[in-house]
């Protein structure tokens, strides 16, 4: 039996390695993919609290919380997709003509 | 342990204003493949039929208190209020997108089913009596404005603001998430009653401290408060302007309709944790977003950092967490709608060789050619100083009175002088509208019948609020009472 | 619903009827905004009659801003202090009002220029009819507005629309110290009703009171045009003439002696705040009739003029002689007013012309004219039995009697100098030799009657307000008038002030007779710095020089390294002034705004950290 900590603490890192991959990386799908790793991460907390509370409903989140997820990456790539068109570079430092 | 989970009851009655919405989403969707395939005007009018078709339940249904779905979706006054602020922002927006968007080209149906959905889930926020009903409508709203953002598709502004807005949207609210999933842990419920009752019957533990923290992010996000601000500014430049004034008015009232209800409700006992907190968060929203708001040029982005001070007055009446202040953030949100909607809509009308008027000086001289619209732009921007009798004043007052009485002194002289301040920058577009003169090409002013009737339900209202503002006042203290409870 | 309401009611819908249809009233503005101010003044001198024969009476169109238990109404409040003030704020305004038909005829803004007047008007009656101070305070935004918008009512000068903002921006100053002032009472009192408010000062400390009242204060230097918030009210002189004869002489500045009297209950709780306001209203008496000496703009003269006789009022108020203080608000709307439009007059007849090197020998040439700038100077300079005489010995007696002997020496140098002033404009205008070139000189003409009407009457309110209301000197009967407001106040009356001030007056007037008529100081060399004492007065004794160098620029040299910490950059140069200067700091704080998500995403995560830092170490 995995202690739950052991859960929450792989969470919390998994969360971590999201925010940090969100800063470092330059890429947008690149930084999608980290931010669906902060969801995920969040998913994993509460398959963790809804074990050691004995109930239903942080499994049940989860489906939610997936579904969100399926959703935002159709939004994501459609942006992306059509930045690329008129772009034809993907890198966020791009997206600076606003500013100040 | 039955292995049958009953089904929950169910109740559509309570989401019945939400319903309509979704409906008139629908039809329009529909609609959109059959003829005329040409002109899609009247979408706009379906949609507007179907905002209004929202208004009517929510008037059948006022003063009726309603829960549904084991308490996850509540239909109480304070839902309705909101509900009533943000459909009336909605169908001003679909009336001044009508002609704006024949005239840049992007007539669409799913402009109006896009906006449609996020109205729904602006709704659905204020109705929320649960955290994961929180965070799906917070989503059902964001996704649906993170396109609408991008409506331009041919403009690399816009792109570049849905891009902003998409990915800085979705990092806040995995944040969110994440405080949703330690909250829940920490208490054991998602459900906003039962965790306030679970947090009365120990101290704040640190773990609903961290997840209140990272939810706070989420909404500071949304409401964009400082430091949580920088994507508004440009986002609010590169959305079409009619998407930028419903970002700015109905993704805030929902933001702030959700966030009131989880201080307030679920986290009232912790109140001396976060109250500091947001003492502090809105004397610094306030301040840089009237210090940054005097460097601006362009218009949406000076309204941009106009927004962004003026939530800092408004989380100004949260500190507290009870009293006058809550319902008196429910009335400013009131008059900031009116008053905000108005100003971006009028900028929606204007337009100057063959682009968008956005800049300031190229409002020189408008008072000279279209008088009637420069009075009306002069009256929001007297609205947003605060200048007697228009809504802005009273909204002012009474958020700074309550601020005062709950004996947040400092607080309200800062924001006092912050009001100070703010005067010059919106008094620098009137002295370009009345006393300059434009150099080249002077705006030009796009009639339209749909956008002067907003326009002018607009103004009334304004006025309205400023002049008898007593019942609206009730109205907002009535909606807020039964959370203080 | 009471007739009172009437009284703002006209000049509204005067004002509305032009705004809206000012392109079909056009050239025919005046037909509207006249008999809307005759109306008006006539419904004022009804409900005067009824205060001053029956009592003080509060009336209420409706609630306005009601938050549970505290309830603000539209109310007025009308006793014999405001019926005053509605007989001055009605009665000179429709004279100058007469006037503007002939000073504005011709011009492209004609009907803009009567709405905006009438909506003066409006608000300024309101503020004087208002019940409560959140009335008050709105009304005296109003004004502010109205005030702004007609100083820049030429605003293709430059000069003119920057006088505008300046006005606003020294205002803004003063009025953050007014909310405050309202807003505190309120805390205390929990009401903000004239009547509660003044009932209820008795229970507070003196020092909230002296808190309070000073915050007031504030908001009455900025309006009133007091030291250290007067230097605007120079600047506005480049309004259309009306505008400063009826806004920037008779009523708007006048607004915060008024208020000051009107809650003379809350400064004499404190006590040390009536010192203040004496003092205050002291030192600008002074220190602005020093810098009227050596003006030579005509214009510019009577604005010192202005700001030093407001000083006298504050003096008066502040010893505790409230009587003395409106009573000379009185008499100096007529007689400035008087001196405003002459010079107006004088302005329109030489086409413009507002400098004084440039005039001289226009007696002449404009009779009516310069008879009546006479009598306005003889008024304003103290000459006996005239309405400035009355009013300025009351003061100095009251300064005198209240054993106040720094006011009153300072006082008396003062009214020298006031002499001294008035004397050297009257003649640099209208005797010797005139200066102006050939064809201006044989251009220059009387102005049409519909200017020297309001002249003339106003000419014999400034000989007859002294008699009418200023005697007997022991308890005149404008004290009698107004017993029911302030309580009785010693009225005495030494004859050595009547004295010592007929001295100052005569020696004031043989002064400048003998430099500028005798003509001892040669035409050429006036407004010629000769000593650094004159540089310093020319230079307004470098007030703005000052505001500049100690505040204006410092924040801005700030502002500059701050933004060249991020970014190497030009600052816009939209804006000027402290204006300039903030927004300079706005532009620094703007350079973190990079437009990267990046940056976005590190500060948003910075924020958080310390979000959760900071609920983790409590």
């Amino acid at each position: 039996m995995v202690p739950e900590s052991y859960y929450l603490a792989l969470s919390a890192v998994l969360f971590s390695i999201g925010v940090v991959g969100v800063i470092i990386r330059r890429n947008p799908l690149v930084i999608f993919m980290s931010i669906e790793l902060m969801l995920n991460a969040a998913n994993l907390a509460f398959v963790a609290f809804g074990h050691r509370l004995g109930s239903n409903d942080g499994q049940a989140v989860v489906f939610f919380v997936m579904a969100v997820a399926a959703a935002e990456v159709a939004v994501g790539l459609a942006i992306i997709v059509a930045i690329f068109r008129l772009r034809r570079r993907l890198s966020v430092d791009d997206l600076s003509l606003m500013r100040w | 342990m039955s292995p049958v989970v009953p089904p929950p009851a169910v109740a559509l009655g309570v989401l019945l204003p939400v319903l309509v919405v979704l409906a008139a989403a629908a039809v329009v969707l529909v609609l959109d493949v059959l003829p005329p395939r040409d002109s899609k005007a009247h979408l706009g009018g379906v949609a507007l039929a179907g905002i209004i078709g929202a208004l009517l339940a929510i008037v059948m249904r006022w003063g009726t208190d309603a829960r549904a779905f084991r308490d996850m979706v509540l239909l109480d006054t304070y839902a309705l209020y909101f509900d009533l602020v943000i459909c009336y922002a909605a169908a001003l927006i679909v009336m001044f997108s009508m002609d704006y968007l024949g005239r840049t080209g992007s007539e669409s149906g799913e402009y109006y089913s896009l906006l449609l959905f996020s109205t729904a889930g602006m709704m659905l926020m204020a109705s929320a009596g649960d955290l994961i009903v929180v965070f799906l409508a917070l989503e059902l709203m964001s996704l649906s404005l993170y396109v609408l953002a991008g409506f331009f598709k041919q403009r690399l502004t816009s792109g570049e603001a849905s891009m902003k807005y998409f990915l800085l949207g979705a990092f806040a609210s995995s944040f969110l998430l994440y405080g949703i999933a330690l909250i829940y842990g920490a208490t054991g419920s998602t459900n906003l009653d039962r965790i306030a009752a679970a947090a009365a019957t120990r101290n704040a533990e640190p773990m609903v401290l961290i997840g209140l923290a990272m939810m706070l992010v989420g909404f500071g996000f949304k409401i964009s408060s400082v430091p949580f601000h920088m994507w508004a500014p440009d986002v609010y430049e590169g959305a079409p302007t009619s998407v930028t004034a419903f970002i700015a008015t109905g993704s805030k009232a929902a933001a702030f309709a959700a966030m009131i209800r989880v201080l307030v409700v679920a986290l009232r006992g912790a109140q001396p944790d976060w109250s500091a907190l947001l003492w502090a968060l809105a004397a610094l929203t306030m301040t840089v977003g009237n210090v940054v708001a005097l460097a601006q040029s362009n218009l949406k982005r000076l309204l941009a950092y106009s927004s962004i001070a003026h939530v800092g007055y408004m989380l100004m009446g949260l500190v507290a967490g009870g009293g006058p202040g809550p319902g008196a953030v429910l009335f400013y949100l009131l008059a900031y709608t009116f008053t905000t909607v108005g100003a971006f809509g009028a900028i929606a009308l204007c337009a100057r060789a063959g682009e968008e008027a956005v800049e300031v000086s190229d409002y020189a001289g408008l008072a000279r050619r279209h008088p009637v619209l420069a009075a009306t732009l002069a009256l929001f921007f007297l609205s947003l100083i605060g200048i007697p009798p228009l809504a802005g004043f009273v909204a002012k007052f009474y958020l700074f009175g309550a601020a005062v009485r709950a004996g947040y002194i400092w607080l309200t002289v800062i924001a006092v002088l912050n009001s100070a301040v703010a005067a010059y920058y919106y008094l620098r577009v009137i002295v370009y509208m009345y006393m300059r003169e434009p150099d080249g090409e002077p705006v030009a002013v796009a009639p339209s019948l749909a956008g002067g009737l907003a326009l002018t339900l607009a103004v009334a209202g304004i006025v309205i609020l400023g002049l008898m503002p007593a019942p609206f006042a009730d109205l907002a203290q009535v909606a807020v009472a039964p959370l203080l409870r | 619903m009471s007739t009172v309401w009437l009284i703002p009611a006209f000049p509204l819908a005067g004002a509305l009827t032009n705004i809206f249809f000012g392109r079909s009233t056009g050239h025919r503005a005046h037909w509207i905004a006249v008999p809307a101010l005759g109306a008006s003044f006539l419904f004022a001198c009804a409900v005067a009659a009824r205060v001053w024969s029956g009592a003080p009476f509060t009336t209420t169109l409706g609630a306005w801003i009601v938050a549970g238990d505290f309830e603000t109404g539209i109310t007025a409040y009308v006793d014999n202090l405001s019926a005053v003030m509605l007989l001055v704020v009605t009665g000179v305004g429709f004279l100058i009002h007469l006037y503007s038909v002939g000073y504005m005829h011709g011009d492209p803004g004609y009907a803009r220029f009567f709405a905006y007047l009438n909506l003066f008007v409006f608000s300024m009656t309101m503020l004087v009819l208002a019940g409560n101070f959140l009335l008050l305070y709105v009304f005296w935004e109003a004004v502010g507005l109205c005030s702004y918008l007609l100083i820049g009512f030429w605003y293709t000068r430059d000069s003119a629309a920057n006088a505008g903002k300046k006005a606003f921006i020294v205002n803004r100053v003063g009025d953050f110290g007014f909310g405050l002032g309202v807003m505190w009472l309120w805390t205390e009192l929990g009401t903000l009703d004239y009547a509660a408010v003044f009932k209820g000062a008795a229970t507070l400390s003196p020092a909230t009171a002296t808190g309070i009242a000073l915050l007031l204060f504030m908001g009455a230097c900025g309006k009133s045009a007091q030291l250290p918030l007067h230097t605007w009210l120079p600047d506005a002189m480049e309004g259309p003439t009306p505008v400063s004869a009826l806004i920037h002489a008779a009523t708007m500045v006048t607004a915060g002696v008024y208020m000051v009297a009107r809650s003379h209950a809350l400064f004499e709780r404190s006590g040390s705040a009536l010192e203040v306001v004496a003092w205050v209203g002291t030192a600008t008496a002074v220190f602005a009739a020093t810098i009227g000496l050596v003006q030579t703009d005509i214009k510019r003269v009577l604005a010192y003029s202005t700001i030093s006789q407001l000083g006298y009022m504050f003096a008066a108020v502040g010893v505790g002689a409230y009587v003395a203080g409106i009573f000379h608000l009185v008499t100096h709307a007529f007689f400035k007013a008087l001196l405003f439009l002459g010079a107006g007059s004088v302005i329109h007849g030489l086409h413009g012309e507002q400098d004084l090197r440039k005039m001289g020998g226009l007696a002449s040439k404009m009779p009516i004219t310069a008879t009546t700038m006479w009598i306005g100077g003889l008024g304003l300079a103290g000459a006996p039995l005239l309405a400035g005489f009355f009013s300025k010995d009351e003061i100095l007696g009251a300064a005198l009697g209240t054993e106040h002997l720094g006011i009153f020496t300072l006082l008396l140098a003062g009214a020298f100098m006031t002499a001294f002033y008035t004397f050297r404009l009257l003649f640099l205008a209208f005797s010797g030799a005139p200066r102006m070139p050939r064809d201006v000189l044989q251009q220059a003409h009387e102005s049409p009657w519909v200017m020297t009407g309001p002249l003339l009457m106003l000419s014999v309110l400034t000989v007859v307000a002294g008699f009418a209301l200023g005697l007997p000197l022991d308890g005149s009967r404008f004290a009698h008038l107004l017993a029911s407001v302030f309580h009785p106040h010693e009225g005495e009356h030494a004859s050595v002030v009547v004295l010592l001030s007929l001295v100052v007056f005569g020696a004031g007037g043989l002064l400048a007779f003998y430099m500028y008529r005798q003509s001892a100081v040669k035409p050429e060399a006036i407004g010629q710095p000769r000593t650094w004492v004159h540089a310093l007065l020319l230079n307004a004794w470098y007030v703005d020089w000052i505001y500049d160098r100690l505040i204006v620029q410092p924040i801005y040299v700030l502002s500059v390294a701050l933004a060249q910490v991020f970014d190497v950059g030009v600052i816009d140069g939209i804006v000027n002034g402290l204006g300039r200067a903030v927004s300079a700091w706005g532009a620094g704080l703007r350079r973190l705004q990079t437009g990267y998500v990046v940056n976005y995403a590190l500060t948003m995560l910075a924020g958080a950290v310390v979000v959760v830092a900071f609920f983790l170490a409590r």
